[in-house]
């Protein structure tokens, strides 16, 4: 990796997303930081950790510090037609992720849930792009359509054990464990070359169109294609096409997210920054009508990139003992920040105060080498 | 410039001649001396010598844009990584092998000694058994003999060591075998490069 960027800070590119995302007419979502933990555990495989911080409130209810925001907007968007919910939030959420620590996680993004039509999706992967874009020119944004996948394991007919081995084959462009899965439950020579061509697949969204058209097998997947045909339209026509990729290795869990998937990356961060996608299937579970698309983006990744902090502590370092008038250290502290330093004033020794200049006032008091 | 996590000992050295062929060339590596990094900057690559076991953490991490790492350590950590070719070296596999008169009593916890507790809890869940796991970092085989355990879950290449110490495969749980394995971001930056190496070791492995 060659971090060589010169991104913002987290909270500056929050700042910049917020206002982003305003421009586009979404609301400011602003959520309580607990919620029951009941209703987490009925979502549990929605979380991308299922590992929740759990407390007692007085009242005796299991409570949950807020590991995820989209259920929580989700549970609150009411479905009428015609009528969509955008909105956008910039939130701290609480879990450990990979077996680790639990760790406080800034989280910026957006949702748009309702009777959403086709530009609705297309201008979410837009905000997507754009919100890479705010972040580094360096950017990669990888599209993947979880109805393709679907209609091609529906068509392959596997039963579910194996469809669920096959998605972490291409999740991990494995294509050996492809051909070994496809071997021991008799899937044909056709439908293994296409899982391995799909796991393989990295093209600019432009160039993957073909290759999917070719890749296609039912309606279910000509219509995921026709989609991500109408998203290159999209993004063509706001100049953002470039640095975007077709890659099926992104694969989210099929009982939620149905139709286009996506991740962002930057150049030096070694992890996704942004995921988002679209999960009707999710509404459907919670018993709501609708469609529903939206995505995250982490900006507490962006610290890895940031080019290093002053190593200074103060640019004059006042040292002074129980001899020297305070007059004498206000008077000198004024004068150096009405130069516009930084002053440190200590008593004794410099206690390891990386100072750029020091100025001592100890003893008689007076040598100034600031 | 590709970064690489090599496997240090036997298998790094063979793994490293794979990537010379396939026009990876880095000379330096070859000099003796207890340098950890190498770099030839005409080749366009730099190579870490790493422990086997950890490799996948710096693919993962992102310190390695790829490197080479045993199937076994990729099931027992399970990374977040491109597992991209099965370079065909390094064969052996995951057994459980216990003493020559081991006798199965389903009525018991059975005790498992290994160094991979994740793939060992996995197996026997599979198998809804009970198991007590005994996580043990080196000298395995000697866990049934004292009678620390009845079992072990460890790797098996030539099966000398079990059987010197009179002791036996008794399932084999999946061969291993090396895996060029790549960081997801490092993938999509560096595309051109890994996809090209890929192509060429898969040539070499078909050799």
């Amino acid at each position: 990796m060659s971090p060589e960027n010169n991104v913002p800070s987290p909270e500056a590119a929050a700042r910049s997303l917020c206002a982003l995302y305003k421009q586009y007419g979404y609301r400011h979502f602003r959520m309580s930081k607990f919620e029951e933990y009941d209703f987490y555990a009925r979502n549990k495989s929605f979380l991308v950790s299922g590992n929740i911080i759990t407390f007692t409130e007085p009242g005796g209810r299991l409570m949950a510090l807020k590991p995820d925001v989209t259920l929580s907007i989700v549970k609150n968007a009411r479905y009428a037609p015609g009528v969509s919910q955008k909105v956008y939030y910039n939130e701290k959420v609480y879990r450990a992720e990979n077996g680790g620590e639990f760790r406080e996680i800034n989280q910026t993004g957006l949702e748009c849930v309702g009777d959403l039509g086709f530009y609705d999706i297309a201008e979410v992967v837009t905000l997507a792009a754009k919100s890479l874009d705010l972040v580094s020119a360096d950017r990669i944004l990888d599209l993947s359509h979880m109805g393709f996948i679907g209609g091609l394991l529906a068509h392959i007919g596997a039963p579910e054990a194996v469809n669920a081995a096959l998605l972490t084959a291409i999740a991990e462009k494995n294509a050996p464990y492809i051909e070994l899965i496809c071997a021991e439950n008799g899937i044909s020579e056709e439908n293994k070359n296409r899982l391995t061509a799909l796991a393989g697949l990295y093209l600019p969204l432009r160039d993957a169109l073909d290759a999917l058209d070719s890749l296609s097998v039912s309606a279910e997947t000509d219509a995921a294609v026709a989609q991500l045909r109408g998203l290159l339209a999209v993004l063509e026509q706001s100049g953002l096409e470039k640095n975007v990729n077709v890659d099926f290795s992104i694969v989210n869990d099929m009982n939620y997210y149905n139709g286009v998937i996506f991740r962002g990356y930057i150049n030096g961060i070694p992890q996704g920054v942004l995921a988002g996608g679209s999960y009707d299937s999710l509404l459907a579970k919670m018993d709501r009508r609708g469609r529903a698309i939206g995505f995250a983006v982490y900006l507490d990744l962006l610290e890895q990139l940031r080019a290093p902090a002053d190593r200074r502590d103060a640019d004059a370092l006042i040292l002074y003992d129980d001899g020297t008038p305070v007059s004498q250290i206000v008077e000198k502290r004024d004068a150096l920040i009405a130069e516009g330093r930084r002053v440190r004033v200590q008593r004794g020794s410099d206690g390891g105060v990386n100072a750029a200049g020091t100025v001592d006032l100890r003893g008689k008091g007076g040598a100034a080498d600031a | 410039m590709l970064n690489v996590a090599l496997p240090k000992g036997r298998l790094g050295e063979k793994v490293y001649a794979m990537f010379e062929k396939a026009g990876k060339e880095c000379p330096s590596i070859r000099e003796t001396n207890r340098k950890l990094i190498f770099e030839s900057e005409e080749n366009g690559v730099r190579y870490f010598w790493v422990k086997p076991s950890d490799v996948a953490i710096y693919v993962e991490r992102g310190a390695a844009d790829i490197g080479v790492a045993g199937k076994d350590i990729l099931l027992e950590y399970n990374p977040d990584i491109y597992e991209l070719l099965d370079l065909d070296i390094g064969k052996c596999r995951m057994c459980v092998a216990g003493k020559k008169d081991f006798y199965d009593d389903r009525e018991r916890v059975l005790r498992v000694a290994t160094k991979f507790p994740h793939i060992a809890r996995e197996y026997y869940a599979q198998q809804s058994r009970e198991i007590d796991i005994i996580k043990l970092n080196g000298s395995i085989e000697i866990a049934p003999i004292l009678g620390l355990s009845d079992v072990i879950v460890d790797i098996v290449e030539t099966g000398t060591t079990l059987l010197e110490n009179d002791l036996q495969p008794l399932e084999t749980i999946f061969p291993i075998s090396a895996r060029l394995i790549s960081n997801k971001v490092s993938f999509k930056f560096k595309h051109g490069e890994i996809e090209e190496l890929r192509a060429r070791l898969g040539e070499i492995c078909r050799k």
